[in-house]
Formats: structure tokens, C-alpha cells, sequence
């Protein structure tokens, strides 16, 4: 087990390295930012010379990717155009898109794999077929329409929560976000858990359980759940990686100034710092989560060994 | 995670007992009387002369006052601090201040607070996006070299004579030139911008009538009303709070739902029911900005003689009502020069300078690109960024309209560029051979404000690089005149010459849009549509 996990940590040092110079790469290839911090009026060439030389922008892509791996290296992400630090940029987005993450992993959790299992467990009778139905709906909907839609009927209509979220971000405002953000992947847990759970059910350990004459109760959670969960526990792993990630757009809609507000700005401003330290925290959250959820399989099944 | 909001909570704590105040903790709320405004995360830090967009210029407008002001309504240039501003020869000027102004930290305004900070913004080394503003100071080549270091530290056009008086000599007579004064790269800084310049970034000090109650970077700002401000333009409310939002259609939401009292950018999306979801609290004004489509001059196949007529005539082809209309709700009014409304009478703006060359008519467009010798290579590509303002839309709209007009449905196609950064860079290295979008936002209302540094000879924005020495002996001749009316008439004869060259097509004066809740009333916009923040009133 320890080697096996020491083995993983080893293998992330390349794709570190390799994900970091391409994003790195990208954020290069939109071309010079200096131009556009001028606004609609040309800009002076003395300052914007000074302004690339500070940037180390007048250096090749190599010397400029190798200066700015120096620098995480020693702790140093850089700064903004707004002269704040990137890593207090993350001090306060990360808090707050991890805040939201947790609400919608909550939410994917309780709602997807109860649903999953009353679905898996009738399966092709009326609540089954009404489950179905329900996920195939919210699976077509993109979640710019259903943010855009929930918070003007929760938020101006009824006026049950405020449509935008405070700069603190407490849970109780982060309620409404994380379930639109939530929506898409609580479909797709429920439909996973559904077919795992009605595939199982018809395992032959589950027929020596129920032969045993163990409760039902206890059947289905102690064996038929704990099998069942394999799947839907790597989709969730996954999951927290791209909802870290890949709030971009819920972020917008309910202005909480997370991950995604920091990256789209980063990108539409050019700034390479902002952008590539982002990316790389969220590199190795997902790979993090990723060793998580192969530490998992052990625990839920225990015919999984790692030597 | 439990943690960083516990330490949150601690700082909150402290910096309300700091403050002596508990308002602004705890999100939410706004006290009374504060006005909860809109805002977007300012580019560049808050230094008066690193600042060039609207939305760092908004705190910039509410917490310093310049040598002059502009008049929110009429736009017209009125003294501040200055006591007055004389010369004899448009050359050289003598400035004289006002007495008992201070800044917010009570340190006293004396010429010196002017010069050090006029010296700090044109020097290189400080990397200060408006030094460009210095240009016209003796001695500007010295401190601000186009290439290499600075052989000097300070403008030898400055000069302090004593506490309230100073002297400033220009490279060349610049007859309007005090009326450019209420920009905001112009204001005076105290002792602490220079003393603790990180400290001051962290929460500015200036001599405006707000003073920054407490400023997150990249998400909110409290301004408090300065009781002690000793300006006439007191805040009427006692506070304004500054909430950053990343998509403008979330602040309308806001807006609807009570949460917010004024939003200075209502989306495109929204025009149409801004009317009658808001009412009369819906405020749509000529703000000093116009969209022009520049002619790439330094391509020898839009230079050549014959080719003004090609030009003009493509200006002809554009249908600007129909599309001012149409796309944007008459949030734009159909351009009749190259200037703007907002400048008013006295800042030089005079209706149809451009005469028949901004009239849509068909028929004579065809015949004035036939007779020029047609497109070159047989069509036109129009470009510009495309990730704001619409402009994917109206470029279309164009397009239609030039092909409608010609008869020719390849005429005329569109080439969007992702980025502003990425069509900023093809303008500068002058890689388009057709058409491109320039917006001109104006820093001062002056008619010279947006001529000479867009159509100048080698002028530091002429994109298209266009080139006519009358053009450039009318505006000399203008600049030296003694009186604005004076000068404003050799401009707009200057005016003409653009109308017979057509180096630049002019679109449409943009309008400045907002809406505001029940809560608040006096809201308006000046001219460069920033919301007068002081003049609200809540309740």
C-alpha cells in the first residue's frame, strides 16, 4: 500500500510538469497582454517596454517558462495586473469555490445515490420510470439556463434567497449555487447507481445473503450497496476535480468570486500568472483526488489489493 | 476551511474596532443611506496616472478633485482647486491654487503636491500608463525617452514659485491645454503615495469628498462621505459601496431583486425590458465615446488618390439609423462627425460636419465606389474583438448593409478577432489591410481631445496612420488660438478635411445606460458615463 501510493505521488511530478508548460504554452500563444492594458489609445512604447521587462515578457518562452517555474518553486506565484499576489488571489478564491464544491458534492451524495438506489431497487415500475424521466430532462438542460432560471424565480420572484452571492460566501447563500452546479452530475450519480445497484441486485452474493435469511434492510445496505458504490465513488472523485475547476460558468451567474472568476478574468486579461498557477493548484487537486478514489476501491471492496 | 472563516470573522472584527465602526461586516445590508453601486475589478492598481479605464476612474472620481472639474452636466471645464490658470503666450502658464484645501489624512495641498505628482507620473522608470499625458511638458523627452533610460528625473517645464503658485512651460502653444487639467492623471498626491507607496495602494488616500472606508481587492470597496471635505460637490449620501460583478447581467438581477441600488452597465440582452421593468429609473445619455471603422492608410491600396471616394462611399453604404435602432435600442445615435454630443456648444461639437458622407443613400454609394475604381481586390473585410460591446453584431449589420447597397453579396465579410488583447496587437503591428473598429473614449471634452491624437500626423492613436498636412496646420493653428470659440471653429474646418478624406468612418456616439432602484434618486451620469456618485441621495 505505502509503495503503491508512493509510486502515484512519483508519477505526478511529470504530468505536473508537462500540464503546467502547456497551459503556460497556451496563455503564450494569445499573444502579448501589454497592448491591451492600454485601452482604446495606442501604447506608449517606453512603458509598455518597462511593463514587458517586468513581466519578463521580452524573454524568449523557454527562459520565461523556466523563470516562472523558479519562482513557484520557491513559493513565488507572481501577480496580477492589479498588483495583487496570485497566492493571495488564491487564499481567497480557493476557500470559496471549495465551499461550493462540498455543497454540490452534498447534494449529489444524499439526493443522487438515494434516488439511485429507490430507482435500482423498482426498477421498470412507475417510480423508476419517473426517475428516468427526471434526470434525462435535467441531463439536457445547460446550467447557464438553469442558474439563470432558478435564481430568478428564488431570487426576484419570490425573493426567497439574495440572487447574488456576498464576497464571504457563507454555506446558507451557497445553498441555490451548489445545486444548480450540482444538477448535471446528481443526474448522472443517480442513473450510475440505478443500473449498478439493479445489476447487483441479481449478484450471486446477494441471492446467498438473502438465503441466509439476513434483513433486507441489511442486504441491501451491508452487500448490495457497498458493491454497487464502485463506480459512482470514481464518478464523484473525478467529479470534485472538474466542479473545482469547472464552476467557471455557475460563478458568474451568482457572482461568487471563486476559482472560476479568478480564471476567467486571468484568461480575458491575458495574465499568465493568474492563469497557470490556477490550473496548476487544480493539476494537483485532481490528481489528489484521483489517488483518493483508487484508495477507495480497497476500502469498498476488499478482493482489491495494491502490493 | 472552518478556519479561514473564523480568521475572516477575527479581521472583520478588528478592522471595524480600527475604524470605529461596525458597518461592513457581515456582507449583506448596507447601512442606511449608502448607495450599493455596481462595480468591475479595476485593471491596473489606483494610481491616478496608471488608471485609463471607467472602472478604477469611479473611485478615482469620488475620492480626488483635480486643478479643474468637469461640469457633470454640461461637461464643460470649470476650476477646482485652481484659484486660476493665466498665460500670456498659450505657452506658458501660471497656476494658481485655492486656498484651504487638504487631503483626507489632513496634510495640506501646495503646488508641491501638484509638481511631485505630475513628475512621478511622467518619469519612465514609474511605469505610469497615462505619462502620456505629460507629453505636452517642457521637458517630457528628458524623463520619458521612447527608448533607453531617463536622462532626467523631473519636467523642466515645472517649476513650484511658492506654496499656492506654480509654472508650467509646454514644447508648444496649447491654447486649451488648462481645460485638460480635470483628467485624472492630473490630481495632486500626498507625502504618503511617495513615503509608503505600498501601504497607500492597499487603501488611497486623496482629497476627494469620499475617503476609502476599506477596499478587497477583486471583490468590494466601502467609500464614506469626508464631512470635512471643504469642495461645494459634498456627498449627499453617506457612503457609496462598490460590489465587483463579473457578468452585468447578475447586477441587473440584483437591481430587480432590491439588492442593489445602481447599475452603471445594463447587458445588451436586457435593453429591451430595461424601459419598462424600470421606468423612469432607466437612464440612457449621450456619453463621450464614438465607434469609427479606420482605413488602414499606410496600405498603398486605400492611399492612393481616387480611393477618398471609395471610402466615402462605403460610408454612404451603412444604414446607421437602421442599426442604431435594431441592435442597439437607440442606445447609439447615428454618428454626423468625428467627434461627440457630449462635448456640448462650448466643447466644440457641431452637429453634420460630415455633411452627405454619413447620409444613407444607396445609390450614390455604388456610384462613388465606381467611380473611385471599385473595392480593392474586389471586397472589404471588417475587423474588430469581438468579446464585448456586440460587436460581432453590428459588424454583420454593416456588412449587410454595404452589400445590400452595392448589390454584391461578397462585397463585404467580417473578420472577428477573440481577443481585445490579440486585435489590439494586429492593429499596433500594422498587419489589417481593411477596415477595423476603433473606439475613442474621451479624456477631457474637447473637440481637440478627439482629433489630434487620432488623425494627427504620426499622433500617438492614429492607427491608420493617416496623413494631411492641412489637417495638421488646422489643428496647430487652433491649439494656438486665444479663445475656445476661436479654436473650435479651425477644428471644425479641420472636420472638413476628414469629411473629404474619410480616413475613418463614423459609426455611432455611444450612449451611457443605467438604472437605479427605488431607494436612490439624482442619479446621473456625466459625460464620461460615470455616475455622479455625490449627487445621489438615499431614502
Amino acid at each position: 500500500m505505502g509503495r503503491y501510493v508512493i509510486r502515484r505521488l512519483l508519477q505526478m511530478v511529470p504530468v505536473f510538469i508537462g500540464s503546467t508548460f502547456l497551459i503556460f504554452f497556451m496563455v503564450y500563444a494569445l499573444g502579448d497582454p501589454v497592448a491591451a492594458l492600454f485601452g482604446d489609445k495606442a501604447p506608449d512604447p517606453a512603458t509598455a517596454a518597462r511593463i514587458r521587462q517586468e513581466l519578463y515578457l521580452d524573454e524568449p518562452l523557454w527562459k520565461q517558462y523556466g523563470h516562472y517555474m523558479g519562482q513557484i518553486l520557491s513559493g513565488n506565484f507572481g501577480t496580477a495586473f492589479n498588483g495583487q499576489k496570485v497566492t493571495e488571489l488564491m487564499a481567497d478564491a480557493f476557500p470559496v469555490t471549495l465551499r461550493l464544491t462540498l455543497v454540490a458534492i452534498l447534494f449529489e451524495i444524499v439526493f443522487g445515490i438515494t434516488l439511485g438506489v429507490l430507482s435500482g431497487l423498482r426498477r421498470g415500475r412507475s417510480a423508476d420510470t419517473t426517475v428516468l424521466l427526471l434526470t434525462l430532462i435535467v441531463v439536457s438542460i445547460p446550467t447557464f439556463v438553469s442558474g439563470y432560471v432558478l435564481q430568478y424565480l428564488f431570487g426576484v420572484k419570490w425573493g426567497i434567497v439574495s440572487p447574488s452571492v456576498s464576497p464571504e460566501a457563507p454555506f446558507d447563500e451557497l445553498l441555490l449555487p451548489g445545486m444548480v452546479l450540482a444538477l448535471t452530475s446528481l443526474a448522472y450519480v443517480t442513473r450510475l447507481s440505478r443500473t449498478s445497484i439493479a445489476e447487483n441486485s441479481r449478484a450471486d452474493y446477494v441471492r446467498t445473503a438473502v438465503a441466509k435469511g439476513l434483513p433486507r434492510r441489511r442486504v441491501v445496505t451491508r452487500h448490495l450497496l457497498r458493491n454497487s458504490l464502485i463506480p459512482v465513488v470514481t464518478f464523484i472523485g473525478t467529479d470534485i476535480g472538474a466542479l473545482m475547476g469547472g464552476a467557471i460558468v455557475t460563478e458568474r451567474i451568482f457572482n461568487i468570486h471563486g476559482v472560476g472568476f479568478q480564471l476567467y478574468q486571468g484568461i480575458l486579461r491575458q495574465n499568465s500568472p493568474t492563469v497557470v498557477g490556477f490550473v496548476t493548484i487544480l493539476v494537483i487537486v485532481f490528481l489528489m483526488a484521483n489517488l483518493l478514489v483508487d484508495l477507495l476501491y480497497a476500502v469498498l471492496d476488499p478482493r482489491i489489493r495494491y502490493a | 476551511m472552518r478556519g479561514a472563516t473564523r480568521a475572516r470573522w477575527a479581521v472583520c472584527a478588528l478592522s471595524a474596532a480600527l475604524a470605529a465602526t461596525a458597518a461592513g461586516c457581515g456582507g449583506g445590508g448596507g447601512g442606511s443611506g449608502v448607495v450599493r453601486a455596481s462595480w468591475g475589478d479595476p485593471q491596473n492598481q489606483l494610481e491616478p496616472a496608471n488608471t485609463n479605464e471607467v472602472q478604477g476612474g469611479k473611485v478615482l472620481a469620488m475620492i480626488f478633485r483635480g486643478l479643474k472639474r468637469y461640469d457633470p452636466r454640461s461637461g464643460a471645464a470649470e476650476n477646482m482647486l485652481a484659484e486660476k490658470i493665466e498665460t500670456a503666450d498659450q505657452q506658458n502658464f501660471t497656476i494658481t491654487l485655492k486656498d484651504g484645501w487638504t487631503f483626507s489624512n489632513g496634510e495640506k495641498i501646495t503646488s508641491k503636491s501638484f509638481v511631485d505628482a505630475w513628475n512621478y507620473a511622467a518619469l519612465v522608470d514609474n511605469k505610469q500608463k497615462n505619462a502620456s499625458f505629460f507629453e505636452y511638458v517642457d521637458g517630457y523627452d528628458k524623463v520619458h525617452p521612447s527608448s533607453g533610460r531617463a536622462t532626467a528625473k523631473t519636467l523642466s517645464g515645472l517649476a513650484v514659485k511658492d506654496d499656492k503658485t506654480f509654472t508650467v512651460k509646454l514644447r508648444t502653444k496649447f491654447s486649451t491645454w488648462p481645460d485638460t487639467l480635470g483628467y485624472a492623471a492630473y490630481a495632486p498626491l500626498p507625502r504618503a503615495f511617495f513615503d509608503d507607496h505600498a501601504a497607500w495602494l492597499q487603501k488611497p488616500v486623496g482629497n476627494g469628498p469620499y475617503v476609502i472606508d476599506s477596499y478587497a481587492k477583486g471583490s468590494a470597496m466601502k467609500l464614506t462621505r469626508w464631512d470635512a471635505y471643504p469642495g461645494d460637490d459634498k456627498a449627499r449620501n453617506s457612503g457609496v459601496e462598490l460590489r465587483v460583478y463579473t457578468d452585468n447581467n447578475t447586477a441587473y438581477t440584483d437591481l430587480q431583486a432590491g439588492n442593489l441600488d445602481l447599475v452603471d452597465d445594463i447587458p445588451s440582452a436586457q435593453l429591451k425590458n430595461a424601459k419598462a421593468d424600470l421606468g423612469d429609473r432607466y437612464i440612457n445619455q449621450p456619453a463621450g465615446i464614438i465607434q469609427t471603422l479606420v482605413f488602414p492608410m499606410y496600405d498603398p491600396n486605400w492611399s492612393k488618390s481616387g480611393t477618398e471616394k471609395v471610402r466615402r462611399g462605403l460610408s454612404m453604404a451603412i444604414n446607421r439609423q437602421q442599426i442604431t435602432d435594431q441592435i442597439y435600442q437607440k442606445t447609439r445615435t447615428p454618428a454626423t462627425d468625428w467627434t461627440s454630443p457630449a462635448l456640448g456648444d462650448q466643447g466644440g461639437y457641431k452637429a453634420g460636419l460630415c455633411g452627405d458622407a454619413c447620409t444613407f443613400d444607396a445609390a450614390s454609394a455604388k456610384k462613388l465606389i465606381q467611380d473611385g475604381g471599385g473595392l480593392p481586390g474586389g471586397r472589404i473585410t471588417l475587423t474588430s474583438n469581438v468579446d464585448t460591446g456586440s460587436h460581432r453584431v453590428w459588424m454583420d449589420a454593416v456588412c449587410n448593409s454595404i452589400n445590400s447597397a452595392l448589390g454584391n453579396d461578397k462585397a463585404c465579410i467580417v473578420n472577428p478577432v477573440g481577443t481585445f488583447a490579440d486585435f489590439r496587437n494586429q492593429i499596433s503591428e500594422q498587419r489589417l489591410s481593411n477596415p477595423f473598429r476603433s473606439g475613442w473614449q474621451m479624456d477631457y471634452p474637447l473637440v481637440q481631445n478627439f482629433l489630434q491624437p487620432l488623425y494627427y500626423t504620426d499622433a500617438s492613436s492614429n492607427y491608420g496612420k493617416f496623413s494631411d498636412p492641412q489637417f495638421d496646420k488646422l489643428v496647430d493653428e487652433a491649439n494656438a488660438e486665444g479663445s475656445q470659440d476661436a479654436a473650435n471653429a479651425k477644428f471644425h474646418d479641420a472636420e472638413k478635411i476628414l469629411a473629404r478624406e474619410m480616413p475613418a468612418i463614423p459609426l455611432w456616439y455611444q450612449n451611457g445606460s443605467a438604472g437605479y432602484s427605488e431607494r436612490v434618486s439624482d442619479v446621473t451620469l456625466n459625460p464620461f458615463s460615470v455616475p455622479v456618485y455625490e449627487q445621489i441621495k438615499v431614502g
